[in-house]
């Protein structure tokens, strides 16, 4: 059957899909090289997932500790990450973030400043010095705010309320994207000579999650799609402290800067936990004592507070204070802020958080320890990249933050993310515009492509099956909450897989009620084809992963495991199925080795 | 178990519309976003309503609750009275997409207007020195989330849509006047604000002043002085010049 609609089509060099920070800074760099750009986002331009940073962004600049460099900076994230990092990624972020901070402030972010008129910098988790930039704590308002109109200014076409979720191909080179506008409903194709992938995270597939409705994991799974590597996608970051009441609040992010700030986490009993869970790998920089953790806020020769351990760590503590019934009365932990500095302080570093749980929670957290629990938050695994390029191992086609993988390894370290994309969405930018100067000739668009993803696109409006995509949706969420969480285990895993494959024959028959035009239903149904894909590599990989580390802990194998320690799980396509296997992590320099030789 | 939330909701399109009314049990915590999620999955699956954060942080939810202009995500439920039903009705100062979903496209046509930052020199040691002091009230402008219910509540373009095309409205002044007031900023923007931007039909009556969720003394804090700038900019350009000159000085660190 032929399709009976025209197609609308554009013709760009460089195409950036996402808009969230890593896609503004590539579409600014590779229009700024003489890529003909567009920028196309699933909402309104400023809107992504960026504003919802909070606490900072990451970048040794040493303002407020001198001794602070980007080799300290690059240790932390290597340690933070357990290792599993791409070496090449963790020395180039440390390294260039601070020009992209900059930068920033060059096209007019008004970060906080220090009382000599610099840069001020905030301790965070892993951090073994201040380090975070920051604007109270809406940095990544004011970070895609400064993106956004730089971008504006320089002329970049944005298409707003475009959502594209499948590649376009010419042999094994990418030539274009396809999607839909998601104010008509009407298709649209773009064709280009190079695509970059800034798509974000796939929190949505979780229950609890701090993230928005876009992040559904649609950049995964294109690139998957079109053939890309995937690596580390067991590799879930659990933030520790969501909020857990109301209940329709729950999971709503609260910033790691409150802990940096001074807030400690306490149970039922009032105790301050967290000296209980300091594991062997922080032990020499950890404080084991309070009053050696809040000396360290002041002066660094102190060891850290471990209320500032890496977010994994911490998010296990969490859940097993809970389990052992010193939890608070709706299922999360303690973070008292309140005895620990005055209200004045708290509503200037962390007014939106006194905003926060003051409008939509009732509680004053100048006057009261409020609860907190473990949210789904960030992807460390992604699409496979070349650390210098962003490259993916589809010709044409390149990735940057969140949808990327490698500079996290198991466990990504706060305010890492906000630094990861623009120091990499530059780069994706900057090398998509490169090959698209260098290609000889224009990737073809293949008319059968064009209609074979047409046809799936619009199959909702055919069905005659009963599937709610709402209901498909909140079953997903149910199962990777339940199945694929903090904790794993492989019965569990093997049931969530069983689960899964449940939830994509139901998806075949999921029906839309409706037209076309901003339909949420429709785009929901869409939606969770990505999130299946990624829901199911996810778990397939975590069955694979038989250790503990980071963003993966197994309850059937607790330890970190020295083979594993060596190795990235890799997913791939063949056809429609998935083929997994392991490939050796690259191996670092001795020049960098030795950094993780020293005594700290 | 508190009653139920009856809701009535705008369905429709640019062609016309009405409101449809829906029951939605209720819970603790809840806030309007809850209910119109809570419509869509059970009731209306096709009910169109634009959302991100739902944290009051990205300024997408706009609507006019019970005819107030608000976020939806942020306006809580236990803020009505038990059994009242509440209206929720699209942004009336732009065109309706379909249902709770407006055109605010005109937003961003206004800000290609506005005159790109553009700082001055250095410093001699190659650094950006500002104090806290004086980035705050710029700051206080950066906490705009472009959700737009100032440009939705203001009279001069919610009554008169030729208007549009003369007047930028309070979203912008807010942005100008933090260009305007950014310690590094050397660029010039009084013709547009004389001219294009008619900050000058604007007769402070602080209604966005009164609608905006991040609390930004939009009246007070930009408006007012944009135009107190503009007034001695366009008939006592001396004093323009002087201000622009103490400016440049920065202050000394406290």
């Amino acid at each position: 059957m032929a399709l009976n609609e025209k197609i609308e089509t554009h013709d760009y060099d460089v195409v950036v899909i996402g808009a969230g920070g890593a896609g503004i800074r590539a579409a600014i760099e590779s229009s700024a090289m003489g890529a003909r750009t567009a920028l196309v986002c699933k909402s309104l331009f400023g809107k992504a997932h960026t504003v919802m940073a909070e606490g900072g962004i990451a970048a040794a600049m040493g303002n407020v500790w001198k001794e602070d460099n980007w080799q300290v900076h690059f240790r932390d994230t290597m340690r933070g990450g357990k290792m599993l990092n791409n070496w090449r990624m963790a020395q180039l972020h440390a390294q260039e973030s601070p020009d992209r901070v900059l930068e920033l402030e060059e096209w007019g972010a008004l970060f906080d400043r220090t009382p000599d008129g610099l840069i001020l910098q905030r301790d965070f988790g892993g951090h073994r010095y201040a380090r975070l930039a920051h604007v109270g704590d809406r940095t990544g308002l004011e970070m895609i705010r400064t993106l956004q109109q730089h971008a504006v200014h320089k002329g970049i076409d944005v298409f707003m309320e475009v959502t594209l979720q499948r590649l376009l191909l010419d042999g094994a080179r990418v030539s274009g994207a396809f999607g839909y506008k998601r104010q008509t409903g009407e298709l649209v194709a773009f064709r280009a000579k190079a695509i970059v992938l800034a798509t974000g995270g796939l929190g949505k597939a979780w229950k609890i999650t701090s993230n928005s409705w876009e992040s559904t994991g649609d950049g995964i799974a294109m690139a998957l799609d079109a053939g890309a590597e995937l690596i580390d996608m067991e590799m879930i970051q659990f933030h520790p402290t969501g909020m857990v009441w109301p209940p329709s609040v729950r999971g709503l992010l609260v910033t790691e800067g409150v802990r940096g700030d001074g807030g400690t986490l306490r149970n039922s009993t009032g105790k301050r936990f967290m000296f209980d869970y300091i594991p062997d790998f922080f032990k020499a920089e950890t404080a084991d004592n309070e009053k050696e953790a809040d000396a360290w806020y002041l002066d660094k020769k102190n060891r850290r507070t471990p209320d500032l351990l890496p977010r994994d760590e911490v998010a296990r503590a969490i859940n097993s204070e809970v389990k052992a019934g010193r939890g608070s009365p709706h299922g999360g932990v303690f973070l008292d802020i309140a005895t620990r500095r005055t209200p004045e302080e708290i509503k200037k570093r962390l007014p939106s958080m006194y905003q926060q749980f003051m409008e939509l929670a009732g509680v004053d957290i100048t006057k009261v320890p409020f609860e907190v629990g473990p949210t789904c938050h960030y992807a460390m695994g992604g699409v496979r990249v070349n650390a210098d390029t962003a490259a993916t191992t589809v010709p044409g086609l390149f990735a940057a933050g969140e949808v990327a993988a490698g500079l996290h390894g198991a466990n990504r370290l706060g305010g890492n993310s906000l630094s990861d994309l623009v120091v990499f969405g530059r780069r994706a930018g900057k090398y998509a515009a490169e090959y698209v100067s260098g290609l000889a000739s224009h990737p073809a668009t293949d008319a059968a492509q064009l209609e074979e993803a047409a046809k799936t696109m619009l199959r909702p409006f055919d069905a005659k099956g009963a599937e709610s995509p709402y209901a498909i949706h909140a079953d997903l969420q149910s199962t990777m909450h339940d199945l694929v969480g903090i904790i794993r285990t492989e019965s569990e895993l093997t049931e969530a897989v069983a689960r899964l494959e449940a939830l994509k024959a139901r998806l075949e028959k999921v029906g839309v009620q409706g037209g076309r035009a901003y339909n949420p239903g429709w785009n929901l149904a869409l939606d969770l084809h990505s999130m299946l894909e990624v829901s199911e590599v996810t778990t397939r990989s975590a069955l694979l992963r038989q250790e503990s580390r980071g963003g993966h802990t197994r309850d059937d194998y607790p330890k970190p495991d020295a083979a594993w320690a060596k190795k990235n799980i890799v997913t791939r396509k063949r056809g429609s199925a998935l083929e997994q296997r392991t490939d050796p992590l690259p191996e670092m320099p001795p020049e960098l080795a030795k950094l993780f030789e020293e005594a700290h | 178990m508190a009653a139920d939330h009856t809701f009535k909701v705008w369905r429709g399109d640019d062609k016309g519309g009405a409101h449809a009314e829906y029951t939605v049990p209720a819970e603790e915590g809840m806030v309007v976003l809850d209910v119109i999620h809570r419509i869509q999955a059970g009731q209306a699956p096709d009910l169109a309503v634009r959302w991100n954060c739902k944290a009051g942080k990205c300024g997408s939810c706009s609507a006019e609750i019970n005819g107030h202009p608000a976020l939806m995500c942020m306006t809580r439920m236990d803020e009505f009275a038990e059994g009242e039903t509440v209206t929720v009705s699209p942004l009336r100062t732009f065109p309706v997409i379909r249902d709770l979903v407006t055109d605010v496209s005109h937003n961003y046509e206004v800000a290609k207007t506005v005159p790109a930052f553009k700082p001055g020199p250095k410093e001699a040691d190659g650094t950006r020195r500002m104090y806290q002091d004086d980035v705050d009230r710029v700051q206080e402008f950066h906490k705009c989330i472009e959700c737009f219910l100032c440009q939705d509540v203001c009279h001069v373009i919610r009554d008169h849509e030729d208007n549009k095309q003369s007047f930028a409205g309070p979203r912008f002044f807010v942005q100008i006047a933090s260009l305007e007031m950014h310690p590094l900023d050397r660029n010039d923007r009084k013709e547009l604000l004389h001219l294009k931007a008619g900050l000058g039909y604007c007769n402070i009556t602080k209604c966005c002043t009164e609608v905006c969720p991040e609390h930004i003394h939009i009246t007070d804090n930009a408006i007012i002085p944009l135009k107190e700038r503009l007034v001695s900019e366009y008939y006592d350009p001396l004093a323009w010049v002087m201000r622009r000159l103490s400016r440049q000085g920065g202050k000394a660190a406290p």
